[in-house]
């Protein structure tokens, strides 16, 4: 390739103490290319971005723009440059406008009133519509990035980075996202892309470098590549296939949901309407869906964190159970796992044997006469941390000091071995890397084979593909009909996720036959 | 009639410290600072503006030294707040016993001495107006001061890109940082702009509403002022009515004493904050959804770089 790269990094090095979150970094990054950044969780891939951003200094290093040395002293500077920069965890203000969050992001050359004319043009140029009045946290996820894209492009930049753009979105909202970036590319800017998801680097990216704790491995062409060489360049390993056993039997139904309504406590909430679903033991149910579209709600009526006010509507066992409280639930051989990690699933600055206690005095005889039996706590501890490969600095740590996979196992852990026979979990694999996530979902279906039964939320459709039975999506509260795994395409769950109803008509009856009943 | 008349300037001199204070504190809080030495500043305000005031023979030159002194003891806060991330109620409150005990220092020579109090307005023809003229046209400076003070504090807010940053900052100081704004520069400066209105406030009380200095004379008017600003949803507009609205329960407590109602003089000085529990209620079941305070208030905010 001739002339000189848009942006080239040289030996970019970015150390906090001893840590080396970036290694020598030689990067190039060209026109009309789209170039995938690919990792782990804690590869060094946000690092380099806010470096490139101008977010964070490098400890050593060049930068070269254009051929030339480029010294950032912060992110307004890289914009003037004409770096822009989709963040993965937006950076916009909930309690302000649309049309104030892109001011925001520009750097106030133009005035308010010229600034929404253009804001209205760019969004209508690349078919993102947006009503610049509204306030942030009026608006859907799939809304929030479009301020972030439209944002990014009012400053009309060479070379844009996204972070993880379509972890949050449907397949339908990805798919109008890439026609948008196959744009930029046609006008001839770079694009720097993050992404988890391997299909959709080989589909869209012309060039892939992967990182792997902090150093680059390698770059390719991730077209030439196949998914598994990619993820093996990313883990530095075989990632272990996790095999569901072979002669799993379903038994009598373990966790039923009658009818279940509930009205949301805060203002942000789903309404939970007419949900219904049994699940038998030996069986695994998925529930798919963009988040904040009443999983939390699920989760917390399922949980007893919430109550119905019918005892029917939620059977745990074989026992009316709607009205119970957690504990209660849990002495009936439930349990669960939030998605939260630190803050819901664990109290982050108590140790583990304590957070041990937190769900397992319950029923697991860690509590004699009104006292705590320190040895039991401590034993579940490492029975959790033997079984489930929790690796930690101590015996006894903090829940907060853990990474994020190990502290998921120690949680997923803590739960099955007290043995359930209903187990509901909520994103068990999110933030965690591919060697955790393994354990974690091989542990599900073992549990299920042990004739558990097994409810798992989650938004990565591949991992709901990888280990469940059957899989309902949830829309605006309500939960669809169950499909078998094995016919549940993407395409279908797709349009489930963006609340298409595969059979309307039946759909309509129901509502009807409701409407007549009320 | 008289009485009315009378009444109502005494709400409006009761109310003005109020306005002044809260109208510092709300700008703090917009940019997601939870300053509770309001009162603090506000005695130390008090102490060095008579001081300043007696020295000089001039109260411009008091106010001038009650608006230092209450952003210099705002300095220190921000310092450990923001410099040093420490827990900002704990340093508020450490702030206010710092204060009063300060000013008790700084005043003990000022007490009993006297000044003559600031001026008030005098327009011939219009201040002589029955009923209105004194009222309208017939204040100290203060007053109008704290009014004009209001209004551009709303304009700042609302209209300017300066005003839009900090309320950005205070909403989300994590997306601030992320697209550049120096977020602790910025909160430094609300902070000591809150300061400096506490420390006026402050100055307001020996230099206009009493003209001369007792220890301790704020008696909770900082107090007032944060419900205040919780009071009017960190709306400016608000402040100014509810600023009057506890003025008014403050003067009439006394006339109510002075008439006989039977009503206990403590309850009626919980009133003012009887009416926030009650107004923070009423907004947060009248609205849908996003949040009344800044979403960010109070936190602590350390920036990786």
């Amino acid at each position: 390739m001739g002339g000189t790269p848009l942006l080239q990094t040289v030996g970019l090095t970015k150390r906090y103490g001893t840590f080396l979150a970036n290694d020598a970094i030689d990067i190039e990054i060209w026109p009309q290319q789209i170039h995938a950044l690919l990792g782990e969780n804690g590869a060094g891939k946000s690092t380099l971005v806010k470096t490139i951003y101008g977010l964070v200094q490098p400890s050593e290093g060049d930068m070269l723009w254009q051929g030339e040395k480029m010294v950032l002293s912060g992110p307004s500077e890289a914009r003037s440059r004409g770096i822009g920069m989709v963040f993965q965890h937006f950076s916009l203000f909930d309690n302000l406008t649309v049309a104030e969050n892109v001011a925001l992001g520009l750097d106030g050359r133009e005035s308010f009133k010229d600034m929404s004319a253009r804001l209205e043009e760019v969004s209508n140029v690349y078919g993102l519509p947006l009503d610049p009045k509204r306030e942030v946290w009026q608006l859907s996820v799939g809304e929030r990035q479009r301020i972030e894209i439209v944002r990014a492009l009012m400053q009309n930049p060479k070379f844009l980075i996204l972070d993880e753009p379509t972890a949050v979105l449907t397949p339908q909202e990805a798919d109008q996202l890439f026609v948008v970036l196959d744009r930029l590319k046609a006008e001839g800017r770079a694009i720097l892309y993050i992404s988890h998801k391997l299909d959709e680097v080989k589909r869209l990216c012309d060039t892939a470098t992967i990182l792997r704790g902090g150093k680059k491995i390698s770059t390719c062409n991730p077209k030439a590549e196949t998914a598994s060489s990619l993820a093996r360049m990313m883990v530095g390993s075989e990632i272990k296939e996790v095999k569901a056993a072979a002669n799993r039997q379903t038994t009598v139904p373990r966790l039923v949901v009658n009818d279940l309504g509930l009205e949301p406590d805060d203002p942000h909430g789903v309404r939970l309407q007419h949900i219904s679903f049994e699940l038998k033991g030996g069986e695994i149910l998925g529930i798919a869906g963009v988040a904040g579209n009443g999983q939390d709600e699920l989760f917390a009526a399922l949980s007893g964190e919430r109550l119905a006010q019918d005892p029917g509507t939620v059977v745990i066992d074989g026992h009316a159970a709607g009205h119970l409280s957690i504990t209660r639930r849990r002495k009936l051989g439930a349990a669960f796992v939030p998605e939260e990690r630190l803050g819901h699933g664990t109290a982050p600055r108590m140790r583990l044997s304590e957070n041990a206690l937190l769900t397992g005095h319950a029923a697991s005889g860690m509590v004699q006469h009104g006292f705590v039996n320190t040895a039991a706590t401590l034993s579940t501890v490492d029975k959790a941390t033997k079984a489930f490969d929790v690796r930690k600095a101590k015996r006894d740590p903090e829940a907060a000091s853990l990474s994020g996979g190990n502290l998921q196992k120690f949680i997923v852990g803590r739960e099955i071995l007290r043995n359930p026979v209903v187990l509901v979990v909520s994103q068990p694999t999110w933030g965690v890397d591919a060697g955790a996530a393994a354990v974690i979902r091989q542990a599900l279906l073992d549990l299920a084979a042990s004739g558990a039964a097994v409810l798992v939320t989650s938004q990565d459709l591949d991992e709901l593909a990888e280990i469940t039975d059957r899989i309902a999506v949830m829309f605006h509260g309500h939960l669809s009909a169950p499909i078998p795994t094995s016919e549940a395409s993407r395409e279908k769950l797709g349009l489930l996720m963006g609340g298409a109803s595969l059979d309307q008509k039946n759909l309509d009856q129901k509502e009807a036959a409701h409407a007549a009943g009320a | 009639m008289e009485l009315v008349e009378a009444i109502i300037l005494a709400v409006l001199a009761a109310s003005t410290p109020l306005l002044l204070a809260a109208t510092g504190e709300l700008i703090t809080e917009r940019a997601g600072v939870l300053n509770l030495g309001v009162e603090g500043m506000m005695i130390v305000g008090a102490a060095c503006g008579f001081g300043g005031a007696w020295l000089s023979g001039s109260i411009i030159v008091g106010a001038l030294c009650g608006i230092v002194a209450g952003a210099l003891l705002s300095l220190i806060f921000a310092l450990m707040t923001l410099g040093l991330a420490v827990n900002q109620v704990a340093t508020g409150l450490a702030l206010t016993i710092l204060g009063i005990g300060l000013s008790g220092l700084i005043g003990a020579r000022f007490v009993g001495e006297k000044i003559t109090p600031a001026p008030h307005l005098h327009i011939p023809g219009l201040t002589d107006i029955p009923l209105v003229g004194r009222i309208l046209f017939g204040e100290d400076g203060f007053i109008y001061l704290s009014l004009a003070l209001v209004v551009a504090v709303w304009w700042f807010l609302y209209k300017t890109r300066a005003g839009l940053i900090l309320r950005a900052v205070g909403d989300n100081h994590v997306s601030a940082h992320a697209l550049g704004y120096p977020v602790l520069q910025i909160r430094m400066y609300a902070v000591m702009f809150g300061g400096a209105c506490a420390g006026l406030a402050g100055a307001y009380l020996p230099l206009a509403y009493t003209p001369f200095f007792i220890p301790g004379m704020t008696a909770g008017r900082g107090w007032i002022a944060l419900a205040l600003v919780v009071f009017a949803s960190w709306r400016p507009g608000r402040l100014v009515i509810g600023a009057y609205l506890f003025g008014a329960v403050t003067i009439l407590q006394l006339h109510a004493q002075g008439w006989g109602v039977g009503v206990p003089s403590q309850l009626m000085s919980a009133l003012p904050y009887l009416a926030t529990v009650i107004v923070l209620v009423l907004i947060s079941r009248a609205r849908s959804g996003g949040s009344t305070a800044p979403a960010a208030l109070g936190t602590v905010f350390v920036p990786d770089r």
